[in-house]
């Protein structure tokens, strides 16, 4: 396990390592101007200096919490939904059209209507991610209910379970393996919506906004070493958070398998 | 009286053909602490049947008492123990899958551990309290389904082939391990098998299916005594007369 472990982080290593040896290849060989080709040192000086200086934590802390509150709210709405469509048929001839309806809408298509709605700021930014955030988190939730064993059910009425119980104690723990895998998708989704968004709807502060605002001044030292952060707080969540969330559950329970090899 | 009472069903399921007997005008009773094994081919109806004794299923004309009371539905009078291993719980350990009954019925925490700990030790798991599913192995994995039916201690123990998915060895051990739990517990079991042995090794008496639709062929009163000896004259004797009875020879 330990050397398993070791022997993964070596190789996420030595991938980041490739990666960066073939951007300084890039940047240094001239292809583009230099000024707007940064090497790798100069990125992190970049990021450096926003740190020193406190803004990119402020940066950093906006894009949270509009990323945390959308996604929040998605799911409080997105999950009860999911699980009301899994569970009763007319919910989900009720739902189901609206929802197959506005998902293929890209979320960055609303901006200029949710400026309209909330004008610049938070608001925007986190109806945004709500958007992009809830359809993963319904679709991912119904079809977790559906796909919830039978016999787990039978078992569970034939030793008195009711509706209700049934519905606490088999169909939420049941559907789990999807609905971690629509907080994945959700976060994902939501991630490119509030960066996005932050370009447009923002004002002065975000990761998205930084990346906007820099290129009004040609700061592409500045514009790539946000693009990392944002790389960065995506993976850190994916390990961090999703990663521990299911190796706790559902792949401790064995209703996820890793793979072997 | 018989405990379980089964009165002249019948039962009908739609198929794209049309409506299919599946069970026509069978009748027979359980006695209290009796061990019944129904055998059959496949396709007899006798899960059928043990579906509408569990009430999982109505049927379509007769009539199932169980001490006097008929059947309209699921009870925790019944205990049911499934052929698949998929029936436990995954999210919860042996322990809290055995519990599950008792949380059901609103048993205090400190009771529901020790009472699902005791029937743990029933089956000798005891040891693998903690464990969770996917980490024991298929005939374990039964063993837990067998603890957690008896746990909340319905009077009606109904198995639908527990061991069928198991190899032969394990099989063997497992049915041992049954008689002695059957013993110990007292329970009416109603148990479901095309295994004509298991079904001599475990009954007190066999009923017989024929299919298309299930009717009640025949009846045998297994009278060895236990534990039974697969490899003795006596005890082959039994199933060969089942067999006929199957029109197996």
């Amino acid at each position: 396990m330990t050397a398993g472990r070791t022997g993964s982080v070596a190789r996420a290593v030595a991938a980041f390592g490739v990666a960066i040896l073939a951007w300084e290849v890039f940047a240094r060989s001239g292809a583009l101007p230099r000024a707007i080709t940064p090497s790798t040192i100069e990125i992190l000086g970049a990021v450096g200096h926003m740190a020193r200086d406190g803004s990119l934590f402020i940066h950093v802390g906006y894009t949270l919490l509009r990323i945390g509150a959308g996604l929040a709210a998605a799911a409080v709405v997105g999950v009860p939904l999911g699980m009301l469509m899994g569970r009763s048929l007319r919910v989900e001839r009720f739902v189901l059209p609206l929802v197959s309806v506005l998902n293929p809408i890209p979320s960055l298509a609303w901006v200029p209507v949710l400026i309209l709605w909330f004008g610049l700021g938070n608001t925007a930014s986190i109806a945004l991610v709500f958007y992009a955030a809830l359809f993963p988190l319904i679709l991912n939730t119904w079809t977790g209910v559906r796909s919830v064993n039978g016999l787990w059910i039978r078992a569970a009425e034939a030793m008195g379970a009711g509706s209700g119980a049934v519905f606490r104690q088999v169909i939420l723990p049941g559907a789990l393996p999807f609905v971690i895998a629509g907080l994945r998708q959700a976060f994902a989704r939501g991630w490119i919506a509030v960066v996005g968004g932050e370009m447009i709807a923002a004002t002065s502060w975000g990761l998205g906004w930084v990346i906007f605002d820099s290129k009004e001044f040609l700061n592409a030292d500045v514009m790539l070493g946000a693009l990392a952060v944002i790389g960065l707080l995506g993976f850190g969540f994916e390990r961090l958070v999703f990663g521990a969330l299911e190796r706790r559950t559902v792949e401790r329970w064995g209703m996820v398998r890793t793979a072997r090899a | 009286m018989p405990h379980i009472e089964i009165s002249h069903v019948s039962y009908e399921y739609a198929s794209a053909e049309g409506p299919v007997t599946a069970l026509r005008d069978v009748s027979f009773g359980i006695d209290t602490s009796e061990f019944l094994c129904l055998v059959g081919r496949s396709g007899c109806g006798k899960t059928t049947l043990l579906n509408l004794v569990a009430g999982f299923l109505r049927p379509g004309a007769g009539e199932i008492r169980i001490a006097g009371q008929a059947v309209t539905g699921k009870g925790i009078d019944r205990g049911v123990v499934f052929q698949d291993f998929a029936q436990l719980f995954p999210w919860r350990t042996a322990l809290r899958n055995v519990e599950f009954g008792l949380e059901v019925k609103r048993t205090p925490a400190a009771k529901r551990a020790e009472t699902a700990r005791r029937f743990l030790r029933l089956v000798d798991l005891e040891r693998f309290a903690d464990a969770y599913p996917h980490e024991l192995s298929g005939g374990m994995q039964q063993r837990v389904a067998i603890a957690r039916a008896l746990a909340y201690n319905p009077s009606v123990l109904l198995m639908d082939e527990p061991f069928a998915a198991l190899d032969a060895l394990t099989r063997d051990d497992m049915q041992r391990l049954l008689v002695d739990v059957w013993r110990e517990t007292r329970k009416t079991v109603l148990y479901v098998t095309h295994n004509v042995a298991e079904a001599v090794y475990l009954a007190d008496r066999v009923i017989v299916l024929s299919p298309h639709p299930g009717t009640v062929k025949a009846e045998l009163r297994i009278a060895l005594p236990r534990p039974r000896d697969p490899l003795s004259l006596s005890f082959l004797e039994c199933q060969r007369a089942i067999l006929d009875h199957l029109g197996a020879r």
